[in-house]
Formats: C-alpha cells, sequence, structure tokens
C-alpha cells in the first residue's frame, strides 16, 4: 500500500497534536469497523477558529488527514470550516489508497461534530446548521 | 542512537540466502534446458529438479515421489483441500474439519468449498492459541473427507499438537492435512513419524525465492490432477518446471533443516528478551502460548495504540515488522486470529509481530527495546483511547 510523501510527513510530523483546555467545542468520532477514534478541539472567537488541536487513536491515515483537517480549517471561520469535505483533506495529501478514503470522512466528521459542541455550548441548536455528524462507514 | 536497519518480519518472507542465489544463478543463463528435453541440457535440468525434490522429500522424511512442486504455499493449500473434496465427495463425504485460525490460504478454500454443497466444522482455538485434539476428534463423522489443521500459526507462532491431531485421524480413517509454511525449518518434521498425510511449504518463508511451493501426499492418496497439459509433476501439474526455482528451494530446505536445535539455541534467549522487555510497557499481552511458540516468533498487544501507526513509526527507525498477517493489511477488520484466541477488537488492532532469524543481533534486540517504548509512548501521547483507558473509563 502506498502512502504519498505528503501523508507520511503528516503522520510523522503531525501538526497541532494535543487538547485544548476550555476548547469551545470539542468532538470525537469513531469508526466501528476499523475502531479508529478522533477527537477534535476547536478554540473559536468571533466566529473564526483561532486554535485546533487533535488527538487520534488511529492508522497512518487516520492521523495525517486529522493534522491536515486542524491545518485546514485553523484561522478560517465556521462557515468556511464547516465546508470542509474529505475530498479536500484527501487532496490535500496528494491522495490516500481507496482503502483509506474512510479515514479523510472521519476526519471531516471530527471537524462537525466539534462544531456541533461549540453550538450546542452556545445554546444554538447545531443540527439546522451544522447537519447529523455521521460515523463513516466502509 | 544510531538508526539501524531491522528485518524482523521472517513470517511475511526471507531473503533469498546466498547460497541459495548461487545455485539458483546457472539456471538462468547456462544450465536453461527444458527438463522435459532428451538432449543433455535438459537431461541435466531433470537431475536437478529430482536432486531438489530428493532435497525435500529428505527434510520432512518423506519419499521423493510424495513431493509436488507447485508454485506458492497457498496453491499447495488449494490443492490439498479442493483435491481432496473431489476425491472424497464422490463418496459422498462432504464434510470437512479445520480451525478457525487458518491462513486464509486454508479458510477461503474452505469457504469456497462450504459455497458448493461442503459443510465445514471450524474447531476453536484455546486463548493459548492451541487447538485441542480432543475437538478435533469430536468434530470427525461418518463423512469427513479431510481434517486440515496448520502445523504453526503465522500470526502469534503458536505449534499444534499435530502428532496426536494426526492420530485421532487415523483412529477414525480420515486424511489429515497440514499447512506447514509456517513451521518448516524452525521445527523438527517428520511426516511418516508425525503421521502426516499432506503438508504445504513455501519456499519464500526458508530463504528460497517467492512463488514456488511444495504438496506432500502420502503415497496411496489419489488426487486429482491440478493442471491439465503436460506430462509434470507425474501427470499431476503441467507446466514447464521452474528449475531455478525448485534448485533454489531444494537448497534453502536443505540448509533451513540442518541445524534447526543450534539455531533455536541462538534465537529463543533473543526472543524472549524481546518478549519481557516490551512485556514491561504497561497494557500489554503476549499473544499466544510461550514455550509451545516458533523460536522466532513475538507477539504482543499493547493497548491504546492502533498496529499501523506502530508500523510506520517503527519503519522510521528502520525496524520493519507486522501487525498481525501482511495479507489483511488492506481489510479493517482485526486480525481472525487475535480474534479467534479471545482479544478484544480494540485490543486486536494494537499487536505488533516481530519473527527474528538468528541474524537479529543482540545488539539489534537492544535496539529495538529502545525503540518499541520510545514509539508506543508517543502515540499513546496522542491517543484518545489512552486518555479514556487513564481515566478509568469504559472503552467500547
Ligand atoms: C501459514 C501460511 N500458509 C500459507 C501461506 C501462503 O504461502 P504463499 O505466500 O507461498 O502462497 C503463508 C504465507 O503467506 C502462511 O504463513
Ligand atoms: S483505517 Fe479506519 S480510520 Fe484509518
Amino acid at each position: 500500500m502506498m502512502y504519498s510523501e505528503k501523508v507520511l510527513d503528516h503522520f510523522s510530523n503531525p501538526r497541532n497534536v494535543g487538547e485544548i483546555e476550555n476548547a469551545d467545542g470539542v468532538g470525537e468520532i469513531g469508526n466501528a469497523k476499523c475502531g479508529d477514534i478522533m477527537k477534535m478541539y476547536l478554540k473559536i472567537d468571533n466566529g473564526i477558529i483561532t486554535d485546533a488541536k487533535f488527538k487520534t487513536f488511529g492508522c497512518g491515515a487516520a492521523i495525517a488527514t486529522s493534522s491536515m483537517a486542524t491545518e485546514l480549517i485553523k484561522g478560517k471561520s465556521i462557515d468556511d470550516a464547516l465546508k470542509l469535505t474529505n475530498d479536500a483533506v484527501v487532496e490535500a495529501l496528494d491522495g490516500l489508497p481507496a482503502v483509506k478514503i474512510h479515514c479523510s470522512v472521519l476526519a471531516e466528521q471530527a471537524v462537525r461534530s466539534a462544531l456541533s459542541d461549540y453550538y450546542t455550548k452556545q445554546g444554538i441548536d447545531p443540527l439546522p446548521i451544522v447537519g447529523e455528524i455521521k460515523e463513516p462507514e466502509e | 542512537m544510531e538508526k539501524r536497519f531491522i528485518y524482523a518480519d521472517n513470517a511475511a518472507t526471507t531473503a533469498v540466502s546466498e547460497e541459495v542465489l548461487n545455485a539458483m544463478l546457472p539456471h538462468f543463463r547456462t544450465a536453461y534446458g527444458n527438463a522435459s528435453s532428451i538432449y543433455k541440457l535438459g537431461r541435466d535440468a531433470q537431475r536437478d529438479v529430482e536432486e531438489a525434490r530428493d532435497k525435500v522429500a529428505k527434510a520432512i522424511g518423506a519419499e521423493p515421489k510424495e513431493i509436488f512442486f507447485t508454485s506458492c504455499g497457498s496453491e499447495s493449500d488449494n490443492w490439498a483441500i479442493k483435491g481432496i473434496a473431489e476425491t472424497m465427495a464422490k463418496k459422498g463425504k462432504k464434510h470437512i474439519v479445520t480451525s478457525v485460525f487458518e491462513h486464509h490460504a486454508v479458510l477461503h478454500t474452505c469457504e469456497y468449498l462450504a459455497k458448493h454443497g461442503f459443510e465445514i466444522t471450524y474447531v476453536p482455538v484455546s486463548d493459548k492459541g492451541l487447538v485441542d485434539p480432543e475437538d478435533v476428534k469430536n468434530a470427525i463423522r461418518e463423512d469427513t473427507a479431510l481434517v486440515t489443521i496448520m502445523y504453526a500459526n503465522n500470526e502469534i507462532g503458536t505449534i499444534q499438537p499435530i502428532e496426536e491431531i494426526a492420530a485421532v485421524c487415523h483412529e477414525k480413517n480420515v486424511i489429515f492435512h497440514t499447512d506447514a509454511v509456517q513451521a518448516v525449518g524452525h521445527v523438527e518434521i517428520d511426516v511418516k513419524k508425525q503421521g502426516i498425510d499432506m503438508l504445504s511449504l513455501s519456499g519464500h518463508k526458508i530463504h528460497a525465492q517467492k512463488g514456488i511451493g511444495v504438496l506432500y501426499v502420502r503415497k496411496g492418496i489419489t488426487l486429482p490432477n491440478l493442471i491439465h497439459g503436460g506430462a509434470q509433476e507425474r501427470n499431476k501439474r503441467a507446466g514447464t518446471e521452474n528449475v531455478p526455482a525448485i534448485v533454489g528451494l531444494g537448497v534453502a530446505i536443505e540448509a533451513a533443516t540442518r541445524n534447526i536445535s543450534e539455531k533455536a539455541a541462538v534465537i529463543i534467549p533473543r526472543r524472549n528478551r524481546l518478549i519481557d522487555g516490551i512485556l514491561q510497557l504497561p497494557y500489554t499481552r503476549l499473544n499466544g502460548d510461550r514455550e509451545k511458540r516458533l523460536p522466532g516468533n513475538i507477539n504482543i498487544s499493547i493497548e491504546g495504540i492502533e498496529g499501523e501507526s506502530l508500523l510506520l513509526m517503527l519503519d522510521q527507525y528502520g525496524i520493519c515488522a507486522s501487525s498481525g498477517s501482511a495479507c489483511t493489511s488492506g481489510s479493517l477488520d482485526p486480525s481472525h486470529v487475535l480474534l479467534s484466541i479471545g482479544l478484544k477488537h480494540e485490543v486486536a488492532h494494537g499487536s505488533l509481530r516481530l519473527s527474528i532469524e538468528d541474524d537479529v543481533t543482540d545488539e539489534d534486540v537492544d535496539y529495538i527495546l529502545e525503540v518499541v517504548p520510545k514509539v508506543v509512548e508517543r502515540l499513546r501521547s496522542m491517543s484518545p483511547v489512552w486518555e479514556k483507558m487513564m481515566n478509568g473509563e469504559e472503552v467500547k
């Protein structure tokens, strides 16, 4: 199985690993089949994601996509972060093997799950804004 | 710490040894005859093939005419199982006994037969990864065509009580096949003494090339022809012999079985040091019986981390290892072998298999024991599962 240089780079030197204390939004998502779990922490000021961190239990692609996803949303508005697709994460990583595409879905959904938590904490129903969080199926 | 390169995945495949390569090379450019040809170049090839057959036979206590060359271990398994199934079905025997933790070459063949009217009984294995001959005995029925149980497991290295299993099969007059791909060259095998009717082995696990295997078939057992065509392999498997590969396998099996106990005496202490060293990490467990295991096999579950990322990090330190079986790396399911010995899914996902030979030195062992804890700690520090475990939360 071939991982791109970018994937290996983000795996070996993952950006934004860790937790944010008093995060404004925390999301966790897992894939029942492969057992992988991602936890995403967001710091949000005035609708802007000022910091993003993650913890991941999972394969190389799970770690690399978590790392890339946090990079892609940092400094962006919530609206932009909600538009982040797994395809964009895959593209930014120069592709993923077919069996590993679901790992990028996990990253996408982890971001959404953290945003959903943010809205809930604000007393706003996240469903109309974020939509449903899907545990990726293989 | 200076980076090393350590190949600790000999259960996946091995390097072709210099001795084997040197024996093979003339057969590409000078001694390239077709073993079926009448002139000297052909006769020489024929002689070399038969010499290799003698060596294989001698290595496992068989007779040369009981040895059939195939293209790989998987082919040998397929031929043995489907062949006996075909023969026995004519006698109304359409039941096969195997174990839950066989290699996929056996399991998928059995699943295929199950779709074609056969019934398969999968005997369980203990939490130590051992088949109980009593279970095999109880599984055998009037209509049992074949029992196939692996000699040594490819993931956890456990060595099965082959002689006892063979005995219960013979008591009930059932043919016994064993996949000995992982066992050959690591444990003493004598098919006659142990009562093995059929045995599969593969060259690339014992320093021959990839793509050469053997099926031993005790005389008296008739197996349908596998490939129809020329008269090679006593009419049973047509196709011009792969002379270089066959010659290489002959040399390889001779070398591999020459000094099994001397090699084990070197490897076992190193293996034990690796096992004990890695088990010092909290939340780890050894998979498979400690004593009844291949000399070079280490299989340890490390909770809170996932196998693939562990392997990728070890790779960065120059350590080639495996997590479960290389053949299943394309699938998301945890190893069926680890599940069969009772591991929970998330524990099975974080397993590390090292399979060493005597070229892994004491210094290499030191290096591995320095690297593994470092890598495990790094991965655990970024694992939400580990965090939960440390907080005493239930991990699903
Ligand atoms: C136990 C066992 N059986 C069968 C095989 C298949 O052998 P081959 O790769 O030669 O087809 C392997 C190795 O992959 C194995 O470990
Ligand atoms: S294999 Fe499931 S997240 Fe990577």
